[in-house]
């Protein structure tokens, strides 16, 4: 029978199966300093070890700062922050690990930069870490997706998780995409459609002729943002690129290893005669650049709209999710979009932090200067790679030149669990994945873009579209 | 983990869509390396009118009186009765910890986000799906009526409102298994390590390089 990608890599990773829940193998175990002390603590008090310490690759990411690095641990100011920093590390000392890039090692990333950029995330594979983003790495044909910490602990002890199937949704968007519009948009554009629920229960697969011409680097942004459309997973079949991609990388196969495993991974794309329980198309001629107005990713219009107002709604829950999504946002129904005027900018995160993000905002700002009304413009590499490749390019002396700053590699404002973070009722523009109400900072206000629109923004000091933008 | 079988509770409506699990538990209180003790900063941001860290006295904050579960009527409430999309956004389980440790065993909503769903059973707590009318007379009913209780029968997999409406719900068979006995899922799958090793034995001889 004819399979979807989703069913191959399920089906392949199948070890028992009773009543539709199944037990299946976790081939790669992501691991960060929030998620996992709960689980670690779990397996000491039972006495347990790690069924297999190779398939765990950890680093720290959500709480490391992103400047003060000459000053070592010390200079993470919250003892709170550091202790679970310092637990991460005493952990892995313990229980082990194929990997473990620390705080400051020149590897350290946001973990779903750096198991990409490692090759420790391969086609596939089936990959877990306790952090709802770790849908991104379904850009290499890999099953993945997040888990909670009682599942962190389960995969660490029995090399399993208990998985129900998801339902499959086929998300086809053809032809080209237009200058200035990138996957952020495309995202972004398909979360505006099906809203933050349309994935709950799905895995969803991007498929047509606009994702294959995505770079690898696009494709991540693409499926990190599926768990904003509430699915849990998004994949995206193996092609030339994907490969092209791997080849090299320190943890991917070598030699006849490498042969075998390229012939078995050409085969993880979706038969053709496959069927999926729901289908959504676009047109990649119709999206144009995004930008979220509200407090949740499906609020977000083209960069020539305007704030929707309540007649527009489709019902009386969205009528009051927008009513109060106008009060903390501090906007108005029928605003446009381009007089929306900024105070921060962030570029950055595990959705745009990459050396392809850096570069495109870097021409965007190249030569220019962020508005006066811009307080403060920061550029987070998404990992310690990221972050010499991009200074071995001169993307840092553009940025610095352009009043940017410069920092070191970690989630900082995506999520600022760390020093980096908006005050109450400041605006930014922030190429990350959610603009959920406190999540850059309590009272922070989010608008979610894409690199080139973020840096263009911070230019502008407001939003601006970058097609246009010179 | 605690078994959940049956329970009479006072509701508590938290009328919103799309209740992120940002707005459950602030990213600030994650720093924790324990799993307990979350309870207090559970909706931190809507239930205080400062801005809360870890380690504070919350006993010395200003409460915000216009939040729904700071209200004198809904103190002690044991369910939580919520709108489509609850617990969308961030994996933390801390979501689940927090509103466990608040007090609540029973979520009801019409839909939830897949991560937090399954964390809930994780933790001993039940996430009921009842149907967007079903929830809206629900809030309705809770509204009006002070001390206002709700019986949820995981075994019957019932919702029986104080006047004898009963609404049945669906659950999972292995998930209320477990649920109602309180098993471990780490134990349950331990008993399957030799079809794991089997499983790992054939990966391995098919993909050498997944364990290199
Ligand atoms: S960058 Fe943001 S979304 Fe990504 S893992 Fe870090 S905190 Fe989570």
């Amino acid at each position: 029978m004819a399979k979807t990608l989703y069913d191959k890599l399920f089906d392949s990773h199948v070890v028992a199966e009773e009543n539709g829940t199944a037990l299946i193998y976790i081939d790669r175990h992501l691991v960060h300093e929030v998620t996992s002390p709960q689980a670690f603590e779990g397996l000491r008090l039972a006495g347990r070890k790690p069924w297999r310490v190779s398939s765990i690759v950890a680093t720290a990411d959500h709480n490391t700062p992103t400047n003060g690095w000459d000053k070592g641990l010390a200079g993470i100011a919250d003892p709170v922050s550091r202790l679970q920093i310092e637990t991460l590390t005493d952990n892995i000392k313990e229980f082990g690990a194929k990997a473990y890039f620390p705080f400051m090692d020149k590897n350290q990333g946001i973990v779903h930069v750096v198991g990409p950029e490692q090759g420790a995330t391969l086609p596939g594979m089936t990959v877990v870490c306790g952090d709802s983003h770790t849908s991104t790495h379904g850009a290499f044909g890999a099953l993945a997706h997040g888990i909670g910490t009682s599942e962190v602990e389960h995969v660490m002890a029995t090399q399993c998780l208990v998985q129900k199937r998801s339902k499959t949704m086929q998300v086809l968007v053809e032809g080209k995409l237009g200058n200035g519009v990138t996957a952020k948009d495309v995202a972004l554009a398909i979360i505006g459609k099906t809203g933050t629920a349309g994935g709950n229960g799905y895995a969803i697969e991007f498929a047509g002729s606009a994702i294959r011409g995505l770079s690898m680097e696009g494709r991540m942004t693409l499926c990190n943002m599926a768990i904003e459309a509430g699915a849990r997973a998004g994949i995206i079949a193996v092609d030339d690129k994907t490969i092209d991609y791997i080849k090299g990388r320190p943890f991917a196969p070598k030699a006849e290893q490498w042969d075998a495993a390229v012939a078995y991974w050409r085969t993880l794309v979706s038969d053709i005669d496959a069927t999926f329980d729901t289908v959504v198309t676009l047109k990649a001629e119709d999206i144009q650049p995004q930008v979220t107005w509200g407090t949740s990713p499906e609020m977000v219009v083209n960069i020539d709209g305007k704030v929707p107002s309540l007649d527009q709604a489709k019902n009386e829950v969205q009528r009051a999710d927008w009513e109060r999504a106008y009060a903390y946002m501090g906007l108005t129904a029928n605003t446009p979009i381009n007089q929306i005027s900024i105070d921060k900018v962030f570029i950055g995160s595990c959705t745009n932090s990459r050396i392809e993000d850096l570069r495109a905002a870097a021409a965007v700002a190249k030569g220019k200067h962020i508005a006066p009304n811009v307080k403060l413009a920061l550029v987070v590499p998404g990992s310690g790679l990221v972050k010499a490749q991009a200074e071995l390019e001169g993307l840092d002396k553009i940025f610095i030149a352009a009043g940017f700053e410069w920092r070191d590699p970690g989630c900082s404002m995506c999520l600022a669990m760390n020093a980096d973070k908006l005050l109450p009722g400041e605006r930014c523009a922030s190429t990350s994945n959610r603009n959920f109400e406190g999540r850059q900072g309590q009272g922070g206000r989010t608008h979610l873009v894409s690199p080139e629109m973020a840096a263009a923004a911070a230019v502008a000091g407001h939003f601006v579209d970058v097609r246009t933008f010179n | 983990m605690q078994a959940f079988t049956q329970l009479n509770g006072l509701v508590a409506p938290l009328d919103r869509a799309n209740v992120d699990t940002d707005a459950i538990i602030p990213k600030q209180f994650l720093k924790s390396i324990k799993r307990s003790g979350f309870g207090v900063n559970a909706f931190d941001e809507w239930r205080y009118l400062d801005h809360g860290e870890p380690g504070m006295d919350n006993s010395k904050r200003k409460i915000n009186p216009d939040f729904v579960l700071n209200q004198a009527r809904y103190q002690g409430a044991s369910v939580l009765l919520t709108r489509e999309n609850f617990g969308c956004g961030s994996s933390r389980e801390h979501a689940p910890w927090a509103l466990e440790d608040f007090g609540f065993k029973v979520i009801i909503a019409s839909s939830y986000a897949d991560i937090f769903y399954n964390n809930c059973f994780k933790n001993g707590m039940l996430p009921i799906v009842l149907n967007a009318t079903a929830v809206d007379n629900l809030f309705n009913q809770v509204e009006a009526s002070v001390g206002y209780k709700l019986n949820v029968d995981l075994a019957a997999q019932t919702v029986t409102t104080p006047n004898g409406e009963v609404y049945a719900f669906e659950v999972d068979a292995v998930r209320k298994h477990n649920l109602l006995h309180g098993l471990d899922d780490i134990g349950l799958t331990m008993q399957l390590q030799d079809k794991i090793k089997v499983f790992e034995q054939k990966h391995q001889a098919a993909q050498p390089w997944l364990f290199n």
